[in-house]
Parts: C-alpha cells; structure tokens; sequence
C-alpha cells in the first residue's frame, strides 16, 4: 500500500516536470533528446561534484590526521 | 468604503476587484518552459529550412525566397511551434444549441495537430463554459424559438438589401423602439454584427482634430474605429482614474500636440465587462470626470448588457446612474439574448445622424428577421413584458451562480482576477503546457471550456475563461467545480496565496505614467 502511494507520488512529481518544462506538448523523439541532454548534464554536474568534494574532503581529513599524528615529532624539533 | 456609502460617496455598493500578483517562481517557471519550447522551436525551424523533416506550414514560394520575408516575425514563429502542439483545444466544432449543455464532434489529430480528423462519434452533454449565454436565451425550444419560427415563415431568412435602401422592415422599427425603451436613452439603431458596430461606427462619431482615450485592455473592435477615424489616441491604464484624470488634464491645458489649439471633442472609450480580466468599468467615476472636463463616453456594452444590474439593463443599472448621462451607448445581441448584432443607444439627433453617416448602416446588410424577432422576445421576457417572471428569475440566478462559483473557486485557492460580480471568471494558468493540459483534461471530465493564450493576454498570464450562465442549474455548477478541483490538485493550479491586492483607491504614482504620443 505504502510502495504504491510512492509509486503515485512519484509519477506525480514526474508529471509536474513535464508540465512545467514542457515536454508534456513534445513529440516523443523530442522527448527522448530534451531527457538525454538533462540526465547528461545532471551525470556531469554530479561528477564534478564528486571529484570536487571528496578529493577536498580527503585532502582535508590528510591533513588533519598528519597534523594529531605527527604532534610529538614536531614539538621536539621546535626543542631542538 | 462602507462610511463612504453612508456620506453619500459616489458607488452606492461595495466595489469589490482584486487582481492577484503573480507568484515569483510560477514566473519563472513559466519563463523557463517558454525557453525549452523557444529552443525546440528554432531547432524544428532549422530542421525544416534544411528538409530533414518534412514542412507542413505555409512558406514562400521557390520564387518568392528573395523577397521580404513573409514567415519570419514571432508571430509565425509563435503560431508554428507554440499553437500547433496545443491546437487541439480551439476550434472545436459543436453540433448542438450551445445551451447549458452541448454535444461536440470528437476528433483526432494523426500528425501532432497539424491535420485532424473526425471519429464519427458525438461526445453528449459536455458542460458548456465557454458560450457567452448569460441568461440562457440560447435556446431551440420555447418562447423565443416559436416566436421566431413563426417570424421565419412570414418574412424568408434574407432581407437582400442594406439597411438605407430597401432593407427596412417594420420589425426594425419595433426592435429599435424597444431597445430604446429597454436602455431608458431617447433612441437607438441595431446593425447585423457587433463588431462592425464599433469599428463602424466610431469613425463617424469622431475625425482628425479629434481626441480619443480608450482604456489599455480595450477589445480589438473599439482599437479598429479608433485607429479607422484618424483621431489622436491616448491610452490610460486599466481602471485607472487617475491615468484617465492626468491624460483629461493635460488635454485641456495643452490641446493639440503642434497647435496648441483646443481639441474638437474628446471621446472616452470604455467597456462595461472586460471580457479577459472580468473587471467591471469604475462607471460613476467615469462620469464624474467626464462632467468635470466636459468630454464624451462612449460604453461598450458588450458582455455587461443583460448580465448585470438588478433588472438586467446593463452596467449603468447595477451603479444605479442615470443612462442619460452616457453619451453613447453600444452594447450587442450576441451574449446576453442569444442572437446576433449590435446596437448604438443616445440622444435622437445622435441615432438620426448615425443613420445617414455610418458606414455599418449604408453598405451593410441589414438583420435578418428570425434574429430580430429572438432579439424583440429575449428583450421583452427580460423587461417583464411577456407576462411572466422567467426574465427576472434568470437575471437572479445568474447573480447568485456567478457568487457562488467565484466565491468556492477562490476558496479552493486559484487565482481568479476580476470583479465579484461579473459572470466572465478567468482562472490564471500560466505555464504553456498547462494551457494545452487543461483544455484537455477538462474535455475528459466532459466540461467545455475555453482556454486563452499569447495573442489575447499577455504571454506569461495566460487563463481558462470560464462564461457563466443563468442556464446552469447548481447541481452542474458542483459537478463543473469538483472537477476543476481535481484537475486543480493534478496540474498544481492553486497559486494564491490569498495575498490579494485590494484596488480600493490608491493614490497615483507620478513616477510610473509615461504619456504615449500618438
């Protein structure tokens, strides 16, 4: 009952963007090239997204990690 | 306003119009649906120009390439990739009295509305509320219909001739006396069509030297007699009588734009219902200014003549004025008496001039029998004349249908622009798409109703127009609104945020008026 009231819900939502981007008036195989340019451009934002945030987070966590690591080491070189 | 009314102010009712602002993301939405279609349009364009696909609309002949081109304004552009996907819900053809109810020819489009064909089937009892039926005259059984039966038997259909030679019938006279009588002025003329009646008419009333006002939203038949009569025209913001005051004023005090001379005559145009915003006109300020600067008005009539007012005599009953205060009263026989025409109401010297000098009375046919008669016997139920209280009921029931409808559509929260009294409701849709969903979807639930577009309004606030009639009984108006609710929650139509804007008298901006130059 529940899947189906999402399943709904979603087909709803879906019809919206139609509505709204007007691809409800399309002919189909305008359809399937308005979908293609969409989702390649969602895939290519998220890409970047991904490369962007994680190898800065990485980086970040690098660093973090180096500096409580390597405490120790570099007070006693400040000694020296 | 109320401590208005009790000072003796000038509107002896509440004046109630509310235009909603359009909400911000719906603009933009809209905006962006439009660019996806623009960007498919050009595509499509190119794909024609170089013959990947075939071209279905009209273009220049082999010869004519080298000309000025014919099909490259937004107009074209507009009609052959925005109005070809969403054609489907115009021009649809009707095979009965579009009464309350009507039947409509199903048809279906192969080739994405570029053709279409019929199926054969007949679609039965749709909800018609599209057809300007006011009071429900459009009828094929009753009264009217045996009246003008019997008026078809005796006179032939066709009177093959125009008006001034031998087209003069003496049911002509009597119409023409009753319309008199019926708008309470002195005299009044009927010509065949309603929209010849303004472009017609305006031209003799007016010439160069000659300044006219007319208001922004005014119906294309008013903008054609005011451009025809080759007067200056000025334009003053819808309903505005501030716009209207500051153009008077400096008409006085300037005159003519070189000469500086006085102006021949200044004519005010205006009409009783705006058929696309369902305003009704601030009618008792009109007339006040119009006294204060000794100019003329001219009222069209058009939708208000039957609709409103407690005895159904149009917009100068409904503020309860004197009809001797307006100049020139044109209204048609179309809307409200089921028939066709139109008619120009004044003083007899007025009436007595437009018979000789207008062109709609020279050169045009005059009216055929059967309607005048449908015209004389709508009028006379209206008046009370015929005995009965069926005019009186009608013009009751309208007034109660249209409170009822604007007042639950508002509850269900669309926008709704216009006045609370008047019968034309028009519901704000905005996106391109939803034009062409909603006319459908309607059409699946069996409700008839007319959606409007670019051309008439402007680009982003196009609305589904909903004409309300004296004919509809409550129970189709419940069914009619349960749907438009259903569909409302499926396409997500309820923009208001009940944020109205009340038009209560507000003071005037000087920053904002650009005077236009004719």
């Amino acid at each position: 009952m529940d899947i189906k009231s999402m399943k709904n819900y979603i087909y709803w939502l879906y019809c919206q963007f139609e509505l709204i981007t007007c691809s409800y008036l399309m002919e189909p195989w305008e359809k399937v090239l308005f979908y293609s340019f969409n989702i390649i451009v969602l895939v290519m934002i998220a890409y970047t997204a991904y490369i962007f945030l994680f190898v800065r987070i990485s980086m970040a966590f690098q660093f973090f990690l180096h500096l409580f690591g390597n405490e120790h080491e570099n007070t006693v070189s400040v000694l020296k | 306003i109320n401590h208005i009314m009790h000072n003796g102010g000038l509107y002896k009712r509440p004046f109630n119009e509310a235009f909603e602002e359009t909400p911000m993301l719906v603009a933009v939405l809209t905006y962006v649906g439009y660019g996806v279609l623009t960007l498919f349009g050009y595509l499509r364009d190119f794909m024609r120009q170089w013959k990947i696909e075939k071209c279905q609309n009209a273009i220049e002949r082999e010869e004519q390439k080298d000309f000025v081109p014919l099909y490259q304004d937004f107009e074209n552009f507009y009609n052959r990739n925005l109005y070809m996907r969403i054609r489907d819900s115009w021009n649809r053809p009707i095979c009965s009295v579009p009464g309350a109810k009507v039947d409509m020819m199903e048809r279906v489009s192969h080739d994405y509305n570029w053709t279409f064909t019929y199926t054969g089937r007949v679609i039965k009892d749709v909800i018609n509320m599209g057809s300007y039926n006011y009071l429900g005259f459009a009828q094929n059984s009753g009264t009217c219909q045996e009246a003008a039966a019997k008026v078809l038997s005796r006179y032939g259909a066709g009177v093959c001739s125009s008006r001034q030679e031998m087209g003069n019938l003496d049911i002509h006279e009597e119409l023409e006396k009753l319309v008199a009588r019926f708008l309470g002025v002195e005299s009044a003329m009927a010509y065949g069509m309603g929209f010849a009646t303004n472009s017609m008419n305006i031209p003799a009333l007016v010439g160069k030297g000659c300044l006219i006002l007319s208001d922004e939203l005014n119906h294309a038949s008013l903008v054609l007699g005011a451009r025809l009569s080759g007067a200056t025209i000025r334009i003053f913001k819808h309903n505005n009588m501030q716009s209207l005051e500051k153009l008077l004023k400096d008409a006085i005090v300037h005159g003519q734009p070189r000469t500086r001379r006085p102006w021949k005559k200044i004519l005010i145009l205006v009409e009783g219902i705006y058929s696309m915003e369902g305003s009704i006109v601030r009618l008792p300020e009109v007339i006040a200014l119009k006294k204060k600067y000794k100019s003329y008005l001219y009222l069209d009539e058009a939708h208000s003549i039957g609709a409103l007012g407690p005895n159904g005599r149009g917009v100068v009953d409904y503020f309860g004025l004197n009809p001797e205060d307006v100049d020139v009263m044109m209204g048609t026989f179309t809307k409200s008496f089921g028939a066709a025409g139109g008619y120009i109401g004044g003083k007899k010297e007025l009436i007595d001039y437009l018979r000789t000098h207008s062109h709609s009375a020279v050169y045009a046919t005059s009216m055929s029998p059967p309607v005048v008669e449908q015209i004389i016997t709508s009028m006379k139920c209206i008046m009370g004349e015929d005995g009965t209280t069926i005019g009186r009921q009608c013009v009751q029931q309208l007034a109660e249908n249209t409170r009822y409808f604007r007042r639950r559509l508002k509850e269900m929260g669309f926008i709704i622009y216009g006045n609370e009294d008047s019968p034309v409701v028009p519901l704000m849709l905005y996106m391109p798409a939803k034009i062409g969903a909603f006319g459908r979807e309607m059409l699946k639930r069996n409700i008839g109703v007319v959606v409007v577009g670019f051309p008439a309004t402007p680009i982003i606030e196009s609305r589904a127009r909903f004409c309300l009639s004296a004919a509809h009984t409550k129970e189709m108006l419940d069914t009619a609104l349960k749907e438009i609710n259903e569909v409302g929650d499926l396409l997500q139509l309820k923009y208001s945020r009940h944020r109205l804007v009340p038009l209560l008298d507000r003071p005037f901006d000087e920053t904002t008026y650009e005077e236009t130059e004719d």
